[in-house]
């Protein structure tokens, strides 16, 4: 059993189709790159895959539990978690107190009433963030972070919730050429550790072929083609939706 | 059959006014986006400049209409002169900032025309030409409500040639679609907003001036239109004209057969009928999801719990205030007791707005629904105080936890609105439901038993009481409660995926604040020794969010500071002056203009700078 599968996925806005039938699973272990030019359909993809948009059909299995309809709130309980293309941090709280919020929301502590929350799961949150490399900025407001840091700290608060599935939109835009590389480096020693399964959405071509074990890639809501980084290179669909030729 | 029609006409009368006023203050937000309260007070100074100004001209139909007209033009001009003296300073301000500004404005405008006009109603000259009026099927008809008739759709032609047809009315409307778009192409927006609050206010200045010869002009008009005009305007969709317009058709037929229908509950049916739509069209009628923005006020810096010696200020405050009664009069002791209970009251809103970007317009609903369990059950059972006091947080929580199920379903606005609109629920069903709650006479004899008498006993009861009451709610917002709370608000998007349900939070949080602000109610109604309606109206309301802007949103002591100097202001002002409400308001927006963070934001400012340097 896959630890994600997803079987003919459509959903339309208005008139557009913006994902038609788009079926992958992904495994343990496994680092899949979901890529296509802008418009393909890829964040909508994100978006019905954590509940945050209800598919019109299809379905989407967790270990072989159908999840669609369940809002993301459940969907992250289950096991899903999920970075933002455009980040989204609790702003008013310290880097660490972001990761702690996650903490105490995985435990169900959420409705405390007299212990500090900053005192909850200080030494775990601490970790997570050591773990990214935010451990130096932990007590700064997430307010007045780069945009490269937000994204670490988006990456640490992912890891609080102990996912088995980690869906990241674009989670290196916005970042230096090194820092990128540094951090997928990270999200794939990350995913050996922990058996993670990734599913990422990039526009950067040698972050995808870098980092991904295997490529999927999306046209106009439809995937073209599947398969080992090499084979998708290779792959004269993928060569003409990306350079714009005829096939 | 006659009958109904009249009382349809004079239905769509009500609708005319309703819209000059509303239309006005759509405009006014679409642009500016600022919730306008002196906007009534605008449509207030029009009524009595247009008594002025008709008592002199008003004997021929030309000198009647031109003093109208005279009349909305010099209110326009005061709209446009705010904009310039004081809103456009406001405009990198908060939001709530320039709420509390034009609250400011409504005080300082009910004491100059209480001075100017005095405060005895003041009945107009009637339309000349217009005095009669003319059998329809038999049923007299005055001829003048026939005219505001055929004024509401003229006046909506013309706005509609002005916004489509000219220059000014496209820039408007960019501005009112992108303000900052607009802006980058070249839009002056300081000189577009002057324009705006000029045409804003002189329709509410109309309204106000055509009112003469249909009711008396008094000094209750700018609070009781405004809080209409919201709800026109909500209903109809934030910004939208032809919204307004609508809504005021709805709202001005439901006036007219709803007192025939159910005269028992008249107060309420506006407030239902909102509340309904809101339910079913989240953005009112003819209102878009983008033109309804967020009143919440934006993140800001990390709460930080005191440290060092300050975090010993609230236990020395506290012994402090403990020992004042060795030293102080019964006088003091009385304001002292209000201060301490307004400070919860002030602290619950803070709950709301500070950590949760719930802005609450109508959270005095709590504070009278605790005085008023209090006080019934002493009346009605002849309940002993202890008891009474553990009921009022507990009726006004369930209160809120009826009213928050539903309000917490919208955000912004639209949330601020609903509570308005439950508030006005319980204040009239309390204020109509003679039997029990003793309509406008209130609940008398609400006194508290021998041991607790005393000024001081009373006064160390209340301190006991509201602070710990205080100390929980502070616990609480750097508990993980508060911290989830302000999760949903900095980013909603990330709490839901994170597995928080912000929904449900925001729900108890509410329910939280309810109680709190029940325990409020309940020490006051036991103060004062009496209940009446009051307590849970909308200037209770206003005064409770001026309290918390005052201090300050975003410390924790801010609703604390506010409630001690919003209070000890007034009851100075009071005892010195009867213009209180003029220094209250001059005072208001000098705080506003002069700390746009309030007061202890500002003081912590300071104390961090102190600190760093």
């Amino acid at each position: 059993m896959s630890r994600l599968s997803v079987e003919d996925l459509q959903r339309s806005f208005g008139g557009v189709q913006a994902v038609r039938g788009v079926s992958f699973t992904l495994e343990a272990g496994e680092i899949l790159a979901l890529i296509g030019p802008n418009g393909a359909g890829k964040t909508t993809c994100f978006n019905l895959l954590n509940g945050q948009l209800r598919p019109d059909a299809g379905t989407v299995r967790l270990d072989g539990v159908d999840i669609v309809g369940l809002p993301p709130r459940r969907i992250w309980r289950m096991g899903v978690g999920r970075t933002f293309q455009i980040t989204a941090t609790f702003a008013s709280m310290t880097v660490r107190e972001n990761v702690q919020m996650v903490l105490l929301s995985g435990r169900k502590r959420l409705f405390g009433l007299w212990t500090p929350a900053a005192a909850c799961f200080r030494e775990e949150a601490m970790a997570l963030l050591e773990r990214v490399g935010m451990g130096g900025q932990a007590e700064r407001p997430c307010g007045v972070l780069a945009y490269g840091d937000l994204k670490r700290v988006e990456l640490a608060m992912a890891l609080a919730g102990d996912p088995k599935i980690l869906l990241m939109d674009e989670p290196t835009a916005g970042m230096a050429p090194g820092e990128r590389q540094e951090l997928m480096a990270l999200t794939s020693s990350l995913v050996r550790e922990r058996g993670l399964a990734v599913l990422f959405t990039e526009h950067d071509m040698d972050v995808v072929f870098g980092h991904a074990t295997r490529i999927i890639v999306l046209d106009r809501g439809q995937l073209i083609a599947e398969g080992a980084p090499d084979a998708v290179r290779a792959d004269p669909r993928v060569q003409a939706v990306y350079l714009g030729g005829a096939a | 059959m006659s009958f109904y029609l009249v009382q349809f006409l004079s239905g769509l009368a009500t609708a005319a006014t309703l819209f000059l006023v509303s239309s006005g203050l759509t405009i006014v937000f679409g642009v500016t986006r600022i919730v306008n309260f002196a906007h009534g007070s605008f449509y207030m100074l029009g009524a009595y400049l247009g008594w002025t100004l008709v008592e002199r001209w008003g004997t021929t139909p030309l000198g009647f209409w031109g003093g109208v007209a005279a009349a909305s033009l010099a209110v326009g001009l005061l709209g446009a002169l705010m904009e310039v003296g004081l809103l456009r300073r406001l405009y990198r301000s908060p939001e709530l900032f320039q709420l509390l500004a034009t609250f400011g404005v409504v005080l300082v405008v009910q004491d100059a025309a209480s001075w100017i006009w005095g405060a005895e109603d003041l009945l107009g000259r009637r339309a000349p030409g217009l005095k009669g009026s003319i059998d329809i099927l038999d049923q007299p008809f005055p001829l003048y409500d026939l005219v505001l008739i055929g004024l509401g759709p003229l006046v909506l032609g013309l706005l509609w040639l002005l916004f489509n047809r000219t220059r000014w009315g496209t820039l408007v409307r960019a501005a009112t679609q992108d303000r900052d778009m607009a802006s980058a192409l070249g839009v002056d927006p300081a000189r577009l907003f002057t324009g705006v609050l000029f045409l804003g206010s002189a329709l509410a200045g109309l309204g106000g001036a055509l009112q003469v010869p249909r009711e008396a002009v008094n000094l209750h008009m700018d609070m009781a239109i405004v809080v209409e005009a919201f709800v026109v305007v909500v209903v109809g969709g934030m910004g939208s004209l032809t919204g307004a317009f609508v809504a005021s058709l709805l709202i001005g037929q439901l006036q007219a057969f709803g007192i025939l229908v159910f005269p028992q509950i008249t107060l309420v049916l506006v407030f239902l009928f909102m509340a309904v739509v809101l339910v079913i069209r989240p953005y009112g009628l003819l209102g878009r999801a983008e033109d309804a923005p967020p009143t919440a006020a934006s993140p800001g810096p990390p709460l930080i719990p005191s440290i060092g010696p300050a975090r010993w200020v609230p236990a020395l405050l506290l012994a402090l205030l403990a020992a004042v009664p060795l030293v102080a009069g019964d006088y003091a002791l009385i304001v002292l007791t209000e201060v301490v209970i307004l400070a919860l009251l002030a602290a619950s809103l803070h709950l709301l707005i500070g950590l949760g970007g719930l802005v609450s317009f109508g959270h005095a609903a709590y504070f009278g629904l605790g005085a008023y369990g209090a006080a019934l059950l002493v009346k009605h059972l002849a309940a002993p105080m202890p008891l009474a006091l553990a009921a009022a947080p507990l009726v006004a929580g369930l209160g809120a936890l009826a009213a928050g199920w539903f309000c917490v379903r919208r955000s912004g606005l639209y949330f601020a609105m609903l509570t308005l609109a439950f508030a006005q629920i319980v204040w009239s069903v309390t204020f109509q439901w003679y039997g029990v709650t003793g309509g406008d006479n209130g609940v008398l004899g609400v006194w508290p038993p021998d041991w607790a008498a005393g000024k001081a006993a009373y006064y160390w009861l209340t301190l006991a009481l509201a602070g710990g009451a205080l100390l929980l709610l502070r616990r609480a917002a750097f508990a993980p409660f508060g911290y989830t709370l302000r999760a949903g608000r900095d980013s909603a998007l990330r709490a839901e995926s994170v597995g928080i349900d912000v929904r449900r939070h925001q729900w108890l949080s509410f329910a939280l604040a309810g109680s709190a602000a029940g325990l409020a109610g309940g020490l006051y109604a036991f103060s004062k020794g009496s209940v009446f309606p009051t307590l849970m109206a909308v200037p209770v309301s206003v005064d409770a969010l001026v309290m918390v802007l005052m201090g300050g949103i975003q410390t924790l002591s801010g609703p604390v500071v506010g409630a001690a100097l919003f209070h000890l202001l007034e009851t100075e002002a009071m005892s010195l002056t009867d213009w209180w409400r003029l220094v209250l308001g001059a005072v208001i927006l000098v705080l506003v203009l002069a700390f746009p963070k309030g007061v202890a934001g500002f003081a912590r400012d300071l104390w961090t700078r102190g600190r760093d340097t």
